[in-house]
């Protein structure tokens, strides 16, 4: 990681103190051309402002919502997308490359 | 992620204190391993692979899945020696991501208009270098030629956890060096650290072409495992 995603964790910090709801999802495997390396971040507020990237804008939406329902229930989740996913049609990777995003809230 | 961690997380990256994190991707929980003592963890060779090569993965153990997070400082890149080699370094380091430092004593050659926008010390190596300090995520490139400057700096790189040694110098030179860091009381073992003559042999011939194969060298100290392979 560096300073980009940093940052990320850096906000994602502060943004905790603060007060507000905050999830972080992470790549935790790629296939593929995959436009962002394992490890990269997302940050996300329960209202759904985010910083940083999974993806380079391609799945952020769908990773947006999946973080909006781990901040409301509290579990931990491991997602996937990629071209042979049914949703991944939809919000998939132009590129063809397959992702798996881990998405935790801050507790 | 608990707050606590990721604060942990936080304090280390100020420190540029790697820190590694493993999360069970079943149920979210999680541990902070410390670097210094991971050779007892279950998961110690995974935990020194992504140490190594600064690289975060998810591993497989048993049945269960867990994901480590690695986190390093930048590379810095330690330069004894205002010189012209270290001019060309400058810019190519930059390139590769690694923050570099400047230390010359010899206040023609350390001047801001040769190193423009790059921290420079004006001191003695033994003056400076310990207050700036060496951790294992610094390279030590020492290009003076000046032994009254560059073993001073070497005495403290040799007894520090720097992933890289370089001296400029011909074979000649170095064989000198090395009689003196004996009669210092340097072991052979920890001698045998030091690259020299510095950089991949390209036959590198202008101060650019120099630094390209100094650059070349410290990537390959920080990528290839001991036997030369891929890391």
């Amino acid at each position: 990681m560096r300073a980009n995603d940093e940052d990320i964790l850096a906000s994602a910090e502060e943004w905790r103190r603060a007060g507000r709801d905050v999830a972080i999802a992470t790549v935790v495997e790629t296939w593929g051309s995959a436009p962002r390396p394992v490890g990269s971040r997302l940050v996300i507020d329960g209202e759904g402002n985010f910083l940083g990237s999974v993806s380079g804008g391609c799945v952020e939406g769908a990773v947006v919502t999946e973080a909006l329902d781990v901040i409301e229930s509290g579990a931990a989740k491991l997602v996937s997308f990629g071209v042979a996913d049914e949703t991944a049609w939809q919000v998939g990777l132009s590129c063809g490359g397959r992702i798996s995003v881990f998405v935790e809230k801050v507790a | 992620m608990k707050l606590e961690t990721l604060a942990a997380l936080n304090a280390a990256r100020r420190a540029r204190r790697a820190a590694l994190l493993v999360t069970s991707i079943a149920d979210g929980t999680e541990r902070l391993v410390d670097p210094a003592a991971l050779a007892t963890d279950p998961l110690a060779a995974h935990l020194d692979l992504a140490l190594r090569t600064g690289k975060s993965a998810l591993v497989e153990e048993g049945d269960a899945q867990y994901f480590i997070s690695v986190q390093t400082p930048p590379l810095r890149i330690l330069c004894v020696g205002a010189v012209h080699i270290s001019q060309a370094l400058v810019p190519m380091a930059r390139q590769l991501g690694h923050d570099v430092i400047i230390v010359d004593p010899r206040t023609a050659f350390a001047t801001p208009e040769r190193f423009p926008d790059v921290p420079l010390y004006a001191e003695w190596p033994d003056a400076i270098i310990p207050e700036l300090g060496i951790d294992r995520y610094t390279a030590v490139v020492l290009l003076t030629h000046d032994p009254k400057i560059d073993d001073p700096a070497l005495h403290i790189a040799l007894r520090s956890d720097s992933f890289y040694i370089g001296a400029l110098g011909s074979r000649k030179t170095h064989a000198k060096r090395v009689e003196r860091l004996e009669a210092a009381g340097f072991s052979a073992e920890s001698i045998a650290r030091i690259h020299a003559p510095i950089g991949l042999n390209i036959g590198a011939v202008s101060p650019a072409e120099i630094a390209l194969s100094i650059l070349g060298e410290i990537t390959a100290s920080l990528r290839l495992k001991p036997d030369g392979s891929r890391a």
